[in-house]
C-alpha cells in the first residue's frame, strides 16, 4: 500500500517530464498530472508493476475545465475559447487496496489523449462517453462513436461543454420544447 | 454435399419486453448461434449530469432517485455521501442506522425485481409473482417512512427528510422474520428446479480476471468467485459494525461464474442483508435525523469520488466543486453501464435464447445506463 506522494516520485523515475504534477492541496484526493500522450505508458505502468497493481479502473470522466477567455459569439450568448479540457482517472488496487487519481489536460480547441482502452477494458464505453458528451478525441480507440447521443448528432457539438447551444433542429425536429 | 450458411443482423429491442427497457442489441448471428453482440445505448439518455450542473447540491438528489430506479435509496446515498466527504460533514448515528436499514432493505427489493425478470424472461413465471408479492411488504415500509413507493428523495446531503414512521421497526422486524422463512420456497421454487438450471448453469460464463479487467462489479464480479463487496472492502458510513458474509459464486451447478452463480449470489445476498438489518434494527440511537443538514451547501473548491455498493455493484459518484453553491461536474460511474459492457464477450458462441438468460443475470437498469 502506497500513499499518493510515494506513487507520483515512483512515476516521477520511470516517466520523468511526462508525469507533470502532484496536487496535495484538496479537500478529498491527491491527483497527479499526467502527459495526456504518454497516459497509456503511465496506465500500463500502474497496472503491472509488482508495488503498484491497480488492476481496476473505477471510473473516467471528461470533463470541460471552462479556463478559457470568455468571448461573445454573434448572437450575444458566451463562448469559450481556448483553455483546456481534462479526463479523471480513478484507479484501485483490488489486491494492495490503494488508489490513486490521474489527470490529464489537453487545449480545449484540439483535445487529443491516448487511449487506455488496451490497458483497462473498462475504459472503451467511458472514452466513448467522454468523446460524445466532452468532445475529447482518445487516439487508438478502436471503436470511438457516439454512445448516449443519436449517432448523427451534430459533429462537433458536445452537450456537456460548458457553451454548449442545443441545435434548433434534429432530422427536422423542433429541439428546444 | 454442405449447406451454404450466412451470418444475418438481427435487432434485439428497442421495444423488447426481455431487455428491461430500451436497449438495442445488435446481434451478429449464423442461424441460432451468435458471433457477435452490439449494445446501441442512448434511449433514455434525458441529461442527467447536465441538469446537476444547473442545480444546487440539494436539489440534485430527486434526479438520482432515477438513475437506478429499482435502487433509488442506494443511488440517494452515494450522491449525499460524495457531498458530504467534500464538506466534512459527520452525519448523526441515527442518520447512519437508518441509511444503512432502508439501504440494505432497497437491495432485497431490487434483488426481488432482478431474480423475478430474471426468471420470467426465460419463461418461469410463477417465482416472479411470488417475489413481487414480498417485495410489496417493503414498499409499503418505505411508503409509510417517506411517502413514495419508487422514487423516494429520502437520504438528502448531511440528514434524512423525514423522521422514521412510529411502526417502523415493528414492520420491518416482521418482515425480517416473514422473509427469513419465505426465502426458502425461493430456494425450492426457482433455484434448484431443474429446468432453470438446465437454462442457466454453465451459460455466460464469465472468468474472474476478464471481469476485472471489463470492471464488472457487484453480483456480476462476485458470481466469478471473489468476495469483493465494497461494504467491507472499502467500508462506508456503519458497515464496518456488522457482521455479515460476502456470498461468491462456487460453480455448484457448473462452471464458476455462470448465469446460475451470478443468480444465487442474489439470493444468498439477501439472507446477507437480512442478517445486517437483524444487527441494525434494535441499535437506532434517538436523536434529530436533521440536525446534520446544512443550511446551504457550498463546499470547499476540489474534487471526491465516492463509491458505494449498490445492489447492482459499484455507485460512483465523481463530484467537481469550483465553491460554488452548484456542482461544477457530476459524473456517475453507473454499475450497469459498465456491466453491460460484458456482455458482448458473455454472449459469444451462445444461443440467441441465451442471450435473453445472461441479459438477466447481469440485471441492467437502463435508468442508469443512459443516465
Amino acid at each position: 500500500m502506497k500513499n499518493a506522494e510515494e506513487i507520483f516520485n515512483i512515476l516521477k523515475d520511470n516517466f520523468g517530464d511526462a508525469v507533470i504534477a502532484l496536487d496535495k492541496d484538496t479537500p478529498t484526493e491527491a491527483v497527479i498530472t499526467v502527459d495526456p500522450l504518454k497516459i497509456h505508458l503511465v496506465g500500463e505502468f500502474l497496472r503491472t508493476n509488482e508495488d503498484m497493481m491497480f488492476d481496476s479502473l473505477m471510473c473516467l470522466s471528461g470533463v470541460d475545465d471552462a479556463n478559457g477567455k470568455k468571448v461573445k459569439d454573434a448572437d450575444g450568448t458566451d463562448i469559450i475559447e481556448g483553455g483546456t479540457l481534462s479526463v479523471y482517472y480513478h484507479l484501485h488496487s483490488v489486491s494492495l487496496k490503494h488508489k490513486i487519481t490521474l489527470k490529464v489536460s489537453a487545449p480545449r480547441e484540439d483535445a487529443k489523449v491516448e487511449s487506455v482502452e488496451n490497458v483497462w477494458k473498462c475504459a472503451d464505453w467511458h472514452e466513448r462517453e467522454a468523446f460524445d458528451l466532452v468532445g475529447i478525441k482518445f487516439l487508438n480507440h478502436p471503436d470511438l462513436r457516439r454512445i448516449m447521443m443519436p449517432y448523427d448528432w451534430e459533429e462537433g457539438s458536445h452537450p456537456l461543454r460548458k457553451d454548449y447551444k442545443n441545435p434548433e433542429f434534429y432530422q427536422g425536429m423542433k429541439v428546444p420544447y | 454435399m454442405s449447406l451454404k450458411t450466412e451470418t444475418m443482423v438481427l435487432n434485439m429491442g428497442p421495444q423488447h419486453p426481455s431487455t428491461h427497457g430500451v436497449l438495442r442489441l445488435e446481434l451478429k448471428i449464423d442461424g441460432e448461434l451468435v458471433l457477435d453482440v452490439k449494445p446501441h445505448l442512448g434511449y433514455l439518455h434525458r441529461c442527467f449530469e447536465k441538469h446537476a450542473e444547473a442545480m444546487q447540491y440539494n436539489q440534485v438528489v430527486p434526479y438520482t432517485d432515477r438513475l437506478d430506479y429499482l435502487a433509488a435509496m442506494g443511488n440517494n446515498w452515494g450522491y449525499a455521501l460524495a457531498v458530504e466527504k467534500l464538506m466534512g460533514i459527520q452525519v448523526p448515528e441515527r442518520v447512519e442506522y437508518i441509511r444503512v436499514i432502508v439501504a440494505e432493505l432497497q437491495r432485497i427489493a431490487s434483488h426481488q425485481v432482478a431474480l423475478g425478470s430474471n426468471a420470467a424472461d426465460i419463461g418461469a413465471f410463477t417465482p416472479f409473482l411470488y417475489l413481487f408479492r414480498d417485495r410489496e411488504h417493503i414498499l409499503s415500509i418505505f411508503e409509510d417512512t417517506c411517502g413514495a413507493r419508487m422514487l423516494y428523495n429520502y437520504i438528502w446531503v448531511g440528514g434524512l427528510s423525514h423522521d422514521i414512521h412510529p411502526d417502523f421497526v415493528k414492520k420491518v422486524k416482521e418482515f425480517v422474520s416473514y422473509y427469513k422463512a419465505t426465502i426458502i420456497e425461493l430456494d425450492n421454487l426457482l433455484s434448484y428446479n431443474k429446468i432453470f438450471i438446465e437454462r442457466t448453469a454453465n451459460i455466460g460464463v464469465l472468468p474472474l480476471d476478464t471481469a476485472i479487467n471489463f470492471g464488472a462489479s457487484g453480483p456480476a464480479l462476485r458470481g466469478s468467485g471473489i468476495p469483493f463487496d465494497l461494504r467491507r472492502d472499502d467500508p462506508y458510513s456503519i458497515y464496518d459494525r456488522f457482521d455479515f458474509e460476502i456470498p461468491v459464486g462456487k460453480g455448484l451447478q457448473g462452471q464458476v461464474g455462470d448465469c446460475w452463480d451470478r443468480y444465487y449470489v442474489r439470493v444468498r445476498e439477501m439472507e446477507q442483508s437480512l442478517r445486517i438489518i437483524e444487527q441494525a434494527i434494535d441499535h437506532i440511537p434517538e436523536g434529530d435525523v436533521q440536525s446534520a443538514i446544512p443550511k446551504r451547501i457550498k463546499p470547499p473548491k476540489g474534487t471526491v469520488y465516492t463509491r458505494i455498493e449498490n445492489p447492482r455493484g459499484e455507485l460512483g459518484y465523481f463530484i467537481i466543486s469550483d465553491g460554488n453553491t452548484n456542482p461544477f461536474r457530476v459524473k456517475v460511474r453507473a454499475p450497469s453501464f459498465v456491466n453491460l459492457e460484458v456482455l458482448g464477450e458473455l454472449c459469444k458462441g451462445h444461443l440467441v435464447a441465451d442471450v435473453i438468460a445472461i441479459l438477466g443475470s447481469i440485471d441492467i437498469v437502463l435508468g442508469e445506463v443512459d443516465r
